[in-house]
């Protein structure tokens, strides 16, 4: 409808626009594909793969918060072998870059993921899940160690040639300071940022409202954190961030990308309206028709302070 | 599935608390089967930010009904929407109750407002199935008997019908259950559905219960639902996508 330009690059991978699916919020696509076209979206992010199956938590896994929701899956998933088998071959028929999150308990399982996975040609990039609060082994232990993210963004930069994203935790004093040391080992972009670490009680009961106690805090809520989390990475490295949480609309996204991203992804919002992402798509467009702004790469970090 | 703007024609409080909102939506209606459950979306701001999940609890024509009672801000809300307005509804979401099967008698058993499901499944089945209704509650104004047949109520604390929970109830009926090709359909709390389990294994009847669990997105992508299983143990069902209905035997209440 227009000639204005949605494109975006994270690294050498450009995407036709800046939205994309986060992790654990699309399944592995094909329940999402009912709501929305896919092959408008920029890219989708597949739900956090690890070396074996996880069976996850036990319920309840999930509760509403104000303006949120805190979750504690604990990263169930097929595992990558089923994964590559069962689950790319729906992914294939789409004309969107698939990429894999991977999370994991130890180096070498991260490295074995991908080392697995970059052979697959459907899969154009790596999010690295350093992050997750929800698991004992692995997640935020890596997350909030600047020598782990360190070594795995190393090692496993050294075993793919694709784009190499990692994924940052909110829960540190500095983030920028992760997204440094993600880049100086060979990261192409970090995401930020994931849950919130955050509990809620039942006054009655005395117990926790969810099984594992705390879960991560996800939604409209933590919106203005993460603004600020991808305003301090933007200020101090020089680094693509895809930006995310709580994004409920177009006037979010842009929000976002004046702070600093490049690109963003969708979650909670995907459970509430599955057919946001594709109408935040054609919004995008409309508003860059009705400012005048010819690319909208124009607007990352556009901030005027 | 189906993410579908539909009018609210009327609320009605058919039981102390209890409300049936009643919605104009043919799109709906020509594809929901009993047991299935619609997730609404009852704001468009932040808070209540999540859709809540109901079951359906009848379709007449081109018109559904849902029966809720008020727990909390989003039911609040539910039960004070402007007639005429719009209702955001997702769905039809999960497996309905199988209605098929080698029965003359089909036995419904529900706790409270796990009625909600029957007068749908009951509408389905009349005329094809004899249909026997095992309402319990807490007290006369928990037992929610709303278009069922043949009902047969308890109540715990004796206000209504037999005095004692559904599953006792049952057991009092049990020469006449076992006198009759049956299936049972079931819903209701878990202690409930635990109990009743037991009674089905021990008399070898067949039952189908829908269940519940915190839920975000109701289709799947979240996994905010799991359920053990009996015969699978390493990896849960979803009660949103595998169930809500289940075969008893097969989840672990």
């Amino acid at each position: 409808m227009s000639n204005v330009d949605l494109s975006v690059k994270i690294g050498s991978l450009t995407l036709r626009n800046p939205i994309m699916l986060a992790s654990g919020t699309v399944g592995y696509g094909n329940e999402m594909a009912e709501f929305t076209d896919l092959n408008k979206l920029g890219a989708i992010v597949t739900k956090s793969l690890s070396l074996k199956p996880r069976k996850g938590n036990p319920p309840q896994r999930i509760v509403e918060t104000p303006a949120g929701m805190l979750n504690a899956i604990g990263l169930a998933n097929v595992g990558v072998e089923v994964f590559l088998k069962e689950k790319i071959p729906f992914l294939k028929q789409f004309d969107v870059p698939l990429i894999c999150n991977i999370a994991a308990s130890t180096i070498d399982e991260y490295v074995e993921c991908t080392r697995i996975l970059t052979t697959e040609e459907t899969i154009k990039a790596f999010e690295i899940n350093v992050s997750c609060p929800n698991v004992k082994e692995g997640g935020l232990s890596f997350g909030n160690d600047l020598n782990s993210v360190a070594k795995i963004t190393e090692k496993v930069r050294a075993v793919t040639q694709k784009p190499l994203i990692m994924k940052l935790s909110p829960n540190v004093s500095y983030i920028a300071e992760f997204a440094r040391i993600a880049k100086e080992n060979g990261a192409d972009a970090v995401s930020a940022i994931n849950t919130l670490v955050g509990a809620a009680f039942n006054i009655f009961t005395r117990k926790p409202k969810i099984h594992n106690i705390t879960g991560g805090l996800s939604g409209p809520a933590i919106k203005p954190v993460a603004i600020a989390k991808v305003l301090e990475i933007s200020r101090q490295v020089d680094i693509p961030i895809i930006g995310i949480g709580g994004i409920m609309d177009w006037k979010d996204v842009i929000e976002f990308m004046i702070a600093g991203s490049s690109a963003v992804q969708i979650g909670t919002l995907n459970f509430i309206d599955p057919s946001a992402p594709g109408k935040i798509v054609y919004q995008l467009e409309e508003h860059c028709i009705k400012n005048g702004i010819e690319k909208i790469s124009s607007l990352i970090a556009s901030y005027q302070l | 599935m189906l993410i579908i703007n539909s009018p609210v024609e009327e609320i009605i409080e058919i039981n102390r608390h209890i409300y049936l909102l009643k919605v104009f939506s043919p799109q709906l209606t020509s594809i929901i089967k009993p047991g299935q459950f619609l997730n609404i979306r009852v704001t468009e701001r932040v808070y209540p930010l999540l859709r809540r999940p109901f079951s359906v609890c009848d379709v007449d024509g081109e018109h559904l009904y849902l029966m809720f009672n008020i727990l909390g801000e989003g039911t609040n809300i539910l039960a004070h929407k402007p007639i005429g307005s719009d209702l955001d509804i997702l769905g039809p979401l999960g497996n309905g109750f199988n209605l098929d099967g080698d029965y003359e008698t089909a036995v419904i058993v529900a706790g409270g407002l796990g009625a909600a499901p029957f007068p749908y499944l009951t509408r389905k089945l009349n005329g094809k199935k004899n249909i026997l209704s095992f309402i319990g509650g807490r007290t006369k104004d928990d037992v929610i008997t709303y278009n069922l047949m043949n009902v047969k109520e308890a109540s715990d604390d004796g206000s209504l019908g037999f005095k004692g929970n559904v599953v006792q109830l049952l057991n009092q009926n049990i020469e006449l259950l076992k006198s009759k090709k049956i299936k049972m359909f079931a819903c209701g709390p878990t202690v409930m559905l635990r109990a009743l389990k037991e009674f089905c294994l021990k008399n070898d009847f067949e039952c189908e219960a829908s269940t519940e669990c915190a839920m975000a997105c109701g289709f799947g992508i979240c996994q905010g639902c799991p359920i053990e299983s009996t015969t699978e143990s390493d990896k849960y069902l979803l009660v949103c996508k595998d169930g809500p209905v289940f075969n008893i035997k097969d989840v672990v209440i």
